[in-house]
């Protein structure tokens, strides 16, 4: 049983950074395929193009940031340990505030994915700022009417439009707005790396020790909600099955008490008979069955847990965990005190 | 028995990952479903609303109730609701917990077929071509067309081979324009269903983080109630088939012993495995008699009971039944044949 747990221990441990990193990658890589995917069809309309292509720009970002939010396991251990009452545990913010800024780390890789490859990719850009370049600088539309530019302005980012089929002012208007948009782009991308970079070296400047002890705690605290929810589990298996054992029991008293026949006193019968529980005919079992139905039995099974404990001595029932029974199997109603041992 | 347990155990402690994975992999059959399709707009002027919206809306709500049925937990919430009380309470909390987490796992298909559709745009182009303000993209004032003929030529937008209406609206300005549209609606609807999702799951460790345990807990107790349940009847099952078979030829082969008025070749202890699994059976003519008797009228359900009590063990000792006192036997016997 414990060489059970320190494995799983040592699995969740190794894991669960990496889980949260393949999961981070995973969203970035969807935000990727995403854009690649998205039909971007500009509406080549004076006020539509800005609020479009600003709009393609900025929604997808928010969405994948809640998106990396959700997927996280660790956000739903912060919050609770952020909102649980104090009890008999104290809390520390600095382990709050370690969790919060790593999963808004990890959750803002997608995001700024998002952004950079809408950058160096330029349609965004040249949809949303086509209407806002100075028509000046360019050759065709220097000489039009103010509304007849801002049209002809609007409709440069789509190639196919019949107007702006073969225009050159168009292509130039396309590619400054594109140099622009790229040059941004990798701004942001350097600055980003060059951000990533010194944070992650000069963090051990800074407080070395207090951020060990932050993490050890952080990460212990995901750990130990693990286990209590895997503990949960193999309690209720066992409850479970101390639970359904014990109705076939009440069952097999039932019937003997309605029954005449001398026989079943061979508790002790191993192989089949102790399968079979005392139900052997067609009635016994229905009745079994309708009144599973019907009448489900208490959640206790501490009557059942006194029965075996009188009952070990001379009898072995090979199904149960010995081991774990006992730790495990108190009477869940504390009104009752439970039987079990110490 | 043990590696299943871990196995299972694993995959109970790991549930998160579990369920976004199926999450994951219904999203992906929606999305596929809908680049599988053939969207066939009907470019005629009141079709065509009628199809983009039945094409945006009923397969979504197929993909929920489908979600729904595909997914086993339904008949466990239908039972818990539907059981009489009996010994044990019912408690509403849970009930709500269960229905509340197949609800979420059956909305992501339907969620996502929405999205794909209006980011793709055929379905919005298709529904509300005929709504185009044609006095801003175009020449509304194109003579020599009623309200009714306009609409007819507005509603070919989606079918470019047989649009004719280039000098009331260009059709490409039309599709960017509708096309614009249904993105925005997209997006926007992806922004609202992704925040809803993330305060569903913020807000319940502010809130009812010690009732979540419970009804966590409780629901968990009850699946695995049942299939334990399940498990044991079947052990049951097996047990009962087996001892009943036993008793079919046991008695099979003491009736036709007394019918032959000659000793039964019973086995003696010492005789070995292969002769006590012939259970008495050893001639072609009593395997004939065993089979047609199997056919033609099979054993009650009614195990006999293995062995009186006769105070000197016989009980804890797992043989097979030693033969009885005769009158008994034959009682018993008689009653196998009806």
């Amino acid at each position: 049983m414990m060489d059970r747990f320190r494995m799983i221990f040592q699995y969740f441990q190794s894991n669960s950074e990496s889980v949260m990193n393949g999961i981070c990658g995973l969203l970035a890589l969807a935000s990727v395929k995403m854009y690649t995917c998205f039909d971007f069809s500009c509406p080549c309309l004076p006020r539509y193009n800005m609020a479009y292509g600003l709009g393609i720009m900025f929604v997808p970002p928010v969405a994948l940031f809640l998106c990396g939010l959700i997927l996280n396991r660790q956000s739903l251990v912060m919050l609770e340990e952020w909102r649980r009452p104090q009890g008999c545990r104290k809390k520390d913010l600095a382990v709050i505030r370690y969790m919060c800024s790593s999963i808004m780390q990890r959750a803002m890789v997608a995001p700024l994915v998002w952004i950079v490859v809408t950058l160096l990719d330029g349609k965004c850009l040249i949809c949303a700022f086509s209407g806002s370049v100075d028509p000046e600088k360019f050759v065709g539309f220097a000489n039009a009417s103010a509304v007849q530019v801002q049209q002809l302005l609007a409709k440069v980012p789509c190639k196919d439009d019949e107007l702006m089929r073969n225009n050159t002012s168009r292509k130039a208007v396309s590619r400054y707005l594109r140099c622009w948009s790229q040059a941004l782009g990798w701004s942001i991308l350097l600055i980003l790396i060059i951000a990533a970079f010194l944070a992650h070296w000069l963090r051990p400047c800074f407080n070395q020790a207090a951020l060990l002890q932050a993490r050890h705690w952080s990460n212990y605290i995901d750990i130990e909600q693990k286990i209590f929810e895997e503990t949960c589990c193999e309690h209720s298996r066992l409850f479970a099955h101390k639970c359904i054992l014990h109705f076939f029991e009440s069952m097999r008293q039932e019937i003997k008490l309605h029954s005449f026949s001398l026989g079943r006193e061979g508790e002790g019968a191993e192989g089949e008979e102790d399968l079979l529980r005392g139900i052997t005919d067609q009635d016994q079992v229905n009745k079994l069955l309708k009144a599973w139905y019907y009448e489900k039995p208490a959640l206790d099974v501490s009557q059942a847990l006194k029965g075996h404990y009188h009952a070990s001595a001379q009898s072995k029932d090979q199904r149960v965990d010995d081991s774990g029974a006992h730790i495990f199997l108190q009477n869940p109603n504390p009104k009752v005190s439970a039987p079990g041992r110490t | 028995m043990d590696k299943f347990r871990m196995i299972f155990q694993f995959l109970q402690s790991n549930q998160e990952s579990f369920m976004t994975g199926i999450c994951g992999i219904m999203a992906l059959a929606s999305a596929q479903m809908y680049s599988a399709f053939d969207f066939n707009c009907p470019c005629l002027p009141r079709y065509n609303l009628a199809y983009g919206l039945g094409i945006l809306l009923v397969p979504p709500f197929i993909l929920f109730l489908l979600g729904f049925v595909l997914n086993n937990n339904v008949s466990m919430l239908a039972e818990e609701w539907r059981r009489p009380q009996g010994q044990r309470g019912k408690d509403r909390a849970v009930l709500r917990y269960m229905f509340c987490s197949m609800a979420q796992r059956a909305m992501i298909a339907p969620v996502v077929w929405v999205s794909v559709t209006l980011l793709d745009g055929k379905c919005i182009t298709c529904a509300f071509c005929t709504s185009v303000p044609v006095e801003t993209l175009g020449n509304a004032s194109h003579p020599g067309l009623s309200q009714g003929e306009m609409k007819r030529v507005l509603a070919r937008i989606p079918c470019k081979e047989i649009y004719d209406g280039q000098e009331l609206i260009t059709n490409e300005v039309a599709v960017r324009y509708l096309r614009c549209i249904s993105q925005a609606l997209g997006w926007c609807f992806v922004l609202l269903m992704t925040t809803l999702a993330f305060l569903v799951r913020s807000l319940r460790p502010c809130f009812t983080q010690a009732a979540f345990l419970k009804s966590r807990y409780w629901s968990h107790y009850i699946d695995i109630e049942r299939k334990l349940f399940d498990e044991t009847c079947a052990e049951h099952a097996r047990s009962f088939a087996k001892v009943c078979i036993q008793q079919f030829f046991e008695g099979m082969s003491t009736d036709l012993a007394a019918a032959h008025c000659h000793s039964p070749r019973k086995a003696p202890a010492d005789a070995g495995e292969a002769a006590e699994k012939l259970l008495g059976i050893t001639d072609q003519g009593t395997m004939n008699t065993a089979l047609k008797s199997w056919h033609r009228c099979k054993p009650p359900l009614h195990l006999h009971p293995p062995a009186l009590p006769s105070g000197n063990g016989w009980a804890g000792e797992g043989q097979p039944p030693p033969r009885p006192p005769e009158p008994r036997r034959e009682t018993a016997a008689y009653y196998s044949r009806v």
